[in-house]
């Protein structure tokens, strides 16, 4: 099997080395498969976590509760995916507005600062509005900036919980699953907000440049020019993120949200078989994440290949797009 | 996807439907009063109106509330909640049960997120400052759960020396109160968001003891098929309530008058015998209703 | 606000109970993540098929998953993370001596859920060397690990970097599903049990965020920096 990273540290390998190769292989093999054996094997088996006891109602049809432990599970993996695509929706939506926002006035904090008066005149207070407006930008590009800090610094555990707890006190009354998705879009958003500016602030000068010179707005500059852009550059952090977002919503266990885990753990409740309920609700959100990390890693194949512009190799903080979905500060 | 997976377990559930009868243990539905009337204005007839009452209860409590397979609630606290619902005209299946976790109990009636909670809602004082209760419907009293033949705890005395680690619920009556005879919190004290983390930590030996009112011990005690045991101690006395939004009297006074008459007409036993009555056959007699 | 300032002592343990455990699992997961780095860029096929299972399984499964394992499932089997016992190191985190289990636990749950992210990280690294750079090394008669010292590591350091630290600030971050595990004391089941108290929630929200930017924030913006000065030098 040749790998690519392979190619950086080794030449192709001779005979000689292929032979070791072989040995070390087998040897090591062996040793691998007698130590998951004796030290996952065995101490489970000892435990009796194989019988049919345990494993029935989950694997075996034909169990009486096999019927309903399923149908609980499809309840609880409906009630995730539910949690999930509204949150990421949500959080695309409000995430490319800051993306926008920030951008302008990241553009804004970087153009001339207008005064009253030139050097030397007197204040013209025709030009207050203007002076007025800059200052008022300046300082809404500190809010949101304090925000995204603020969002992205502290655990979406705390952001669930408290969205949970807070807003009711001010007269909001939602069901679990709205507090669970308003908890995640505020993290998520500011993520994906992140990803998408600096998907913007890297791409080619020119772009910009081209636009300000057809005698395009610096609002249309970015809707229509840098957005589009970004969006290709950074789809597949953007999948990965949905990953990330997919994994959260089984923190909605803290607010009594009905997601797949809290539903194992009633399931847990009835039958006793903590170890196997956990396992098999962990293959399938494993499958299911396993299939999207595969996608993100083929759209950024595709992406790469299609890219005209010479690649910025800049890879924003929020997500490492590059060579492994779902790493990143949204980990 | 989903229809899919519900046709497929229909199928199953049709060709293995033989044995699923006696899974149902515990779902009585107690005669629904059709002609009930009540005051225009009340609480009573708002929801009698509406034909749905939401109520609160604990979703992982063996034997009081828990959520068995099916998906439905079932327990003690359920059966309350479902006469409860009866006398306002309201059948079980038009009964929407919420999860009301410890912590979250005053929050959620005061916040009109349910209109009762019966969820082993011990009556304080503090509580009262923010909701009302109807009851009590049953005295239950703090003990210890401990691994069946550990005789090296015999009370709440037996934390003071520092070495026996006890575990309880966050927010909840009886870990405040162990906290009194714990001589290291950080130290001896675990909390978990629901008991039966507790449960799984007893039996891992990550803990000696599990405290908090006795008829729960009791439902895990079945649950764990006798590894478990009690100390047999109660040391304190813990009227259940029901909780209901602060100031409304009128419904008070109703859950009130429903809860003696289903203690005359034999319901009360009914409720305990299908329920709790399994592992406690002693069915309890209804406590002297406080009426403040 | 007063129970923000009643209540500081108790905001500041959290804060430290909560560095503890990011510092001790930190370390647990740059070691573990090293090793299996190094195994999925070894040239034995069964260690890199290990490798890539781990990661793939790790990095897939929610955390809260690896909790319950790491909390419930493991005890059964026998593992109280007695292994994390060690003499001097539990002076310093008195936490790790003690007989509840659930800090230790919590530290290998963090551990080994980041290690995964850990590996990847660095592989990236790797990686992201050109690959002329280790051939001109082997053309010069560098041995491998000669090779892997002076010309790969060092310039693979670089770029790992950055990533590296995200990893570390959404450990910090994940660090707070500890406090439902069992953790007593750090900022999540400090702000859950103040709350649960009956206490103002916004003041506790605000006690236990501060909590965690004071840990995050700095290190984010350490990373900003050394982001921006690449990019300069490149």
């Amino acid at each position: 099997m040749k790998t690519a990273e392979a190619s950086v540290l080794y030449d192709a390998p001779g005979p000689r080395a292929r032979r070791l190769t072989v040995v070390t292989s087998v040897v090591v093999g062996a040793l691998l498969a007698y130590a998951l054996y004796a030290w996952v094997y065995q101490p489970l088996a000892d435990k009796g976590q194989f019988t049919h006891e345990k494993w029935g109602a989950l694997v075996d049809p034909s169990d009486e509760n096999f019927p309903l432990v399923w149908q609980r599970l499809g309840i609880g993996f409906r009630n995730t995916l539910t949690a999930a695509a509204l949150s990421i929706v949500a959080s695309v939506v409000l995430g490319t507005a800051l993306a926008v926002l920030r951008f302008r006035l990241a553009d804004v904090a970087r153009g001339p600062r207008p005064r009253l008066g030139a050097a030397g005149r007197r204040p013209a207070f025709g030009r207050v509005p203007v002076v007025l407006r800059y200052w008022c930008e300046r300082a809404l590009g500190l809010v949101t900036r304090v925000f995204v800090e603020f969002f992205r610094g502290i655990p979406v555990l705390i952001t669930i919980f408290f969205t949970a707890r807070i807003l009711p006190e001010y007269g909001v009354r939602l069901s679990p699953l709205y507090f669970l998705v308003i908890g995640l879009t505020l993290y998520n958003m500011v993520v994906i907000g992140e990803i998408l500016r600096s998907g913007m602030a890297n791409l080619p000068r020119g772009q910009k440049e081209a636009a300000d010179a057809i005698g395009l707005s610096p609002l249309q500059t970015i809707v229509s020019i840098l957005l589009p852009q970004s969006y290709r550059v950074m789809l597949p952090a953007l999948i990965s993120q949905v990953v990330v977002v997919l994994k959260d919503t089984s923190l909605g266990f803290v607010i009594s949200y009905e997601e797949v885990l809290r539903i194992g753990g009633q399931i847990i409740q009835s039958l006793s078989n903590p170890i196997q309920v956990y396992i098999v609700i962990a293959v399938i959100y494993i499958l299911i994440n396993y299939l999207i990390s595969r996608l993100a890693v083929y759209v950024q194949r595709r992406v790469a290949r299609g890219r005209k512009t010479p690649p910025g190799a800049v890879v924003p903080r929020v997500a490492v797009p590059d060579t492994a979905p779902g790493v990143g500060a949204a980990v | 996807m989903r229809k899919l997976m519900t046709v497929a377990a229909a199928a199953v559930f049709a060709l293995g439907a033989a044995g699923c009868g006696s899974s149902d243990s515990g779902g009585s539905n107690p005669t629904v009063d059709s002609g009930a009337k009540f005051a225009a204005g009340s609480t009573m007839e708002k929801l009698n109106k509406a034909q749905k009452i939401t109520i609160g209860t604990k979703f992982d409590q063996p034997l009081f509330g828990l959520k068995g397979l099916d998906g439905k609630p079932k327990g003690f606290d359920v059966e309350i909640g479902k006469i409860v619902a009866a006398k306002l005209g309201i059948p079980a299946d038009k009964i929407e049960w919420v999860e009301t976790p410890s912590k979250v109990r005053e929050d959620s009636i005061q916040q009109g997120k349910v209109d009762l909670v019966v969820a082993t809602y011990t009556i304080k004082d503090e509580r009262k400052q923010k909701v009302d209760f109807a009851g009590p419907y049953y005295i239950a009293g703090q003990d210890i759960m401990v691994k069946k033949g550990d005789t090296s705890i015999t009370g709440p005395d037996s934390f003071k020396d520092g070495t026996k680690k006890v575990c309880s619920v966050t927010g909840s009556t009886p870990a405040a109160e162990i906290r009194k005879h714990v001589k290291d919190v950080a130290g001896q004290l675990v909390l978990f968001d629901v008991y039966s983390k507790c449960a799984d930590a007893l039996k891992n030996g990550q803990v000696d003891a599990v405290t908090t009112d006795n008829v729960i011990l009791l439902g895990l005690v079945d649950q764990s098929k006798d590894a478990f045991a009690l100390v047999g101690k109660p040391f304190t006395e813990e009227p259940y309530g029901i909780g209901l939004k602060k100031g409304d009297d009128a419904f008070r006074t109703f859950v009130n008058d429903t809860l003696e008459a289903a203690a005359k007409d034999g319901s009360y036993e009914k409720a305990w015998k299908d329920t709790a009555g399994a592992v406690d056959p002693e069915t309890p007699t209804l406590p002297t209703i406080d009426r403040y | 606000m007063h129970v923000l300032v009643d209540n500081a002592g108790t905001f500041a343990h959290g804060l430290y109970v909560t560095l503890q455990l990011c510092l001790l699992a930190g370390i647990g997961a740059l070691v573990i993540g090293t090793v299996l780095a190094a195994m999925r860029i070894s040239p034995v096929p069964p260690l890199r098929w290990l490798g890539t299972a781990y990661v793939t399984v790790v990095r897939n499964t929610p955390l809260t998953i690896v909790f319950f394992v790491a909390a419930f499932a493991l005890p059964q089997i026998g593992v109280g993370a007695d292994f994390l016992k060690i003499p001097l190191l539990e002076q310093v985190f008195v936490r790790l001596g003690t007989d509840l289990p659930f800090f230790r636990l919590a530290v290998v749950a963090l551990a080994v859920y980041t290690a995964a992210f850990v590996c990847e990280a660095l592989r990236a690294g790797v990686n992201a060397v050109q690959p002329g750079q280790a051939e001109a090394g082997r053309s010069l008669g560098l041995t491998f690990l000669q090779n892997l010292r002076l010309i790969v590591l060092p310039q693979a350091g670089q770029a790992t970097a950055v990533p590296l630290g995200s990893v570390i600030i959404a450990m910090i971050k994940n660090s707070a599903l500890a406090g439902i595990f069992g953790v007593a004391g750090d900022l999540m089941q400090t702000s859950d049990d103040l709350s649960s108290l009956g206490q103002a929630t916004v003041p506790i929200f605000i006690g236990v965020s501060v909590g965690y930017l004071i840990l995050t924030v700095p290190l984010g913006l350490l990373l900003d920096h050394v982001e921006r000065r690449q990019a300069v030098s490149r």
